[in-house]
């Protein structure tokens, strides 16, 4: 029965209940991404960030919400239709999906139904992240042509070509995980790595090298400085979004970071162990026990935003040809040594 | 029963999408249509069960070959296509005689190999480690072939793409 054990009907809204917490969960934390990063960088460069708006500017992303609802939705009269309004939807609906199948935390047992804390574990969960982030590709391609605009054509080609040739170095550096583990399925890969940090890919699994590789193809997918050429508004005005107002801006701006919380969540499940952490189930009742690897999830993908927005704040940016050269010249032959060393060990020791 | 309407919702994207690429005027609605049909075939194949193959359909086909599709269609800046005068006569005889006609020669196979059963859920190989193990044992030489082939590819762009060194 693949529902487990539970009627077709409970299995739906379970899972329905499941789906609305976890987006509700995903655009809150987006939201107050933004929030972290303006002042994060503001005291890298000295200055408070928003403070006005609430207790430490945090209703902030509220008034940023309310504002981009009320601004007029602009829709120029040169740009082609159908894709101008297709584009930022296709961006928003990939960097949503990735979450259905992120494991948050183990089993969780309530008024009797015991499910487990993520929307659907299949056996090729990773494939289909990474699927997902190529079709992704298009919303940034589509957005820029359909602009009709110089900005944003050029915007939008180098921030293509910047997010296919990055998918390699990507993918490669996920093969030392996948080997190590035997399965791409994301829950098992959590529960391989269990009992003790030690344990975790990159510490036990030696896996750095890839952990270091997937960092920097992250940052480049979710088009991040060091690598954000293509929204850089001293370039480019604003690249691939220039002609986009209102809702269909903040669309695009939620895409990127929801991008980057998927990206952290990967990152925690595949390098550093997952939800895995003491559950405290002798001193806490059962329901509060399944929570704490939710919350050693949580920490680890706060740790990943943070060093995401600390990069932000230091680093300078790439120049178009460094971060080609980066990606194919040193990132691609670092990750297939990184496969065939991983697959050397694996295959001496079994 | 749900296999049969999943795979008719399939099937009707599928071709739905082919349809659409030949009916659109503008090259990157056909592109895009042609994502359509990738999408729906990767739904398809992970209804027969193989699903490491669904799955690197959507990455590679979709994801990568049609971004270049894309890509070419966007530099070149193609516009829309001119219609010529087309003859309403062709239209009203041409399409239903062209369904009629697939659909004849589709019973035509169908009724000349009575062997033939519905293929099962399921009958592919499924998981990564079956085809893995295929392409290393039973398919080892196409497989060495394919990446001749690919490295070939790659030499051809690189020369083609060279800058004339002056």
């Amino acid at each position: 029965m693949p529902t487990g054990n539970l009627s077709v009907v409970t299995f739906v809204i379970v899972s329905v209940i499941k789906i609305v917490l976890f987006l509700f969960v995903l655009l809150t934390g987006v939201a107050y991404t933004v929030w972290l990063e303006r002042k994060v960088v503001g005291h890298i460069q000295n200055r408070w960030g928003p403070t006005r708006v609430g207790p430490f500017g945090l209703l902030q992303p509220l008034a940023d919400g309310l504002k981009f609802i009320f601004k007029e939705d602009l829709t120029p009269p040169y740009v082609h239709k159908f894709l101008y309004v297709l584009a930022p939807m296709l961006s928003l609906m990939t960097a949503l999906i990735s979450i259905s199948l992120i494991p948050v935390g183990g089993n969780i047992t309530i008024a009797g139904i015991t499910t487990p804390i993520q929307i659907t574990d299949t056996n090729i969960s990773l494939l289909i992240i990474l699927g997902v982030t190529s079709i992704g590709v298009y919303g940034v391609a589509l957005a820029g042509w359909s602009s009709n605009s110089k900005y944003s054509m050029l915007g939008s080609l180098r921030a293509s070509a910047q997010m296919i040739s990055y998918e390699v170095a990507l993918g490669l550096s996920l093969i030392g995980v996948l080997m190590l583990t035997g399965s791409f399925s994301l829950r098992a890969i959590v529960e391989h790595q269990a009992g003790g940090f030690w344990h975790w890919n990159v510490f036990g699994g030696f896996q750095f090298v890839a952990f270091f590789i997937y960092l920097c193809a992250a940052y480049a997918e979710t088009n991040r400085i060091p690598f954000d050429l293509p929204e850089a508004e001293t370039e480019l005005v604003a690249g691939y979004h220039t002609e986009y107002s209102s809702m269909k801006f903040a669309m695009f701006f939620m895409a990127e970071y929801a991008n980057m919380v998927t990206v952290a969540c990967l990152a925690s499940i595949l390098f550093l162990g997952g939800y895995n952490g003491p559950t405290f189930s002798g001193f806490l009742p059962p329901i509060l026990s399944s929570l704490m690897p939710v919350i050693w999830f949580l920490a680890r993908v706060v740790f990943f935003l943070f060093v995401y927005i600390w990069v932000r704040g230091t680093l300078p940016r790439f120049r178009y040809d460094q971060l080609m050269a980066f990606s194919w010249k040193f990132l691609l032959p670092l990750s297939l040594a990184n496969v065939m060393i991983t697959g050397l060990v694996v295959a001496l020791r079994a | 029963m749900l296999h049969l309407a999943l795979f008719l919702i399939f099937a009707v994207i599928c071709v739905a999408g082919a349809v659409n690429l030949l009916a659109q005027k503008h090259p990157i609605e056909s592109a895009l249509s042609l994502v359509v049909v990738m999408g729906a075939l990767a739904g398809l194949y992970m209804l027969l069960g193989a699903e490491f193959l669904a799955a690197i359909q959507v990455i590679v086909y979709a994801g990568a070959v049609m971004v270049l599709f894309v890509f070419v269609i966007m530099l070149l800046n193609a516009g829309e296509e001119e219609h010529t005068r087309g003859s309403k006569v062709a239209l009203l005889f041409g399409v239903p005689g062209m369904v009629v006609g697939s659909v004849l020669g589709a019973w035509v196979l169908i009724r000349s190999n009575p062997s033939a059963k519905d293929v099962a859920i399921g009958s592919l190989y499924g998981p990564a480690r079956e085809i893995g193990k295929l392409l290393f044992t039973t398919y080892l030489l196409p497989f060495e072939i394919t990446s001749v082939l690919i490295l070939i590819a790659i030499m051809g762009a690189v020369v083609l793409a060279r800058r004339e060194s002056q």
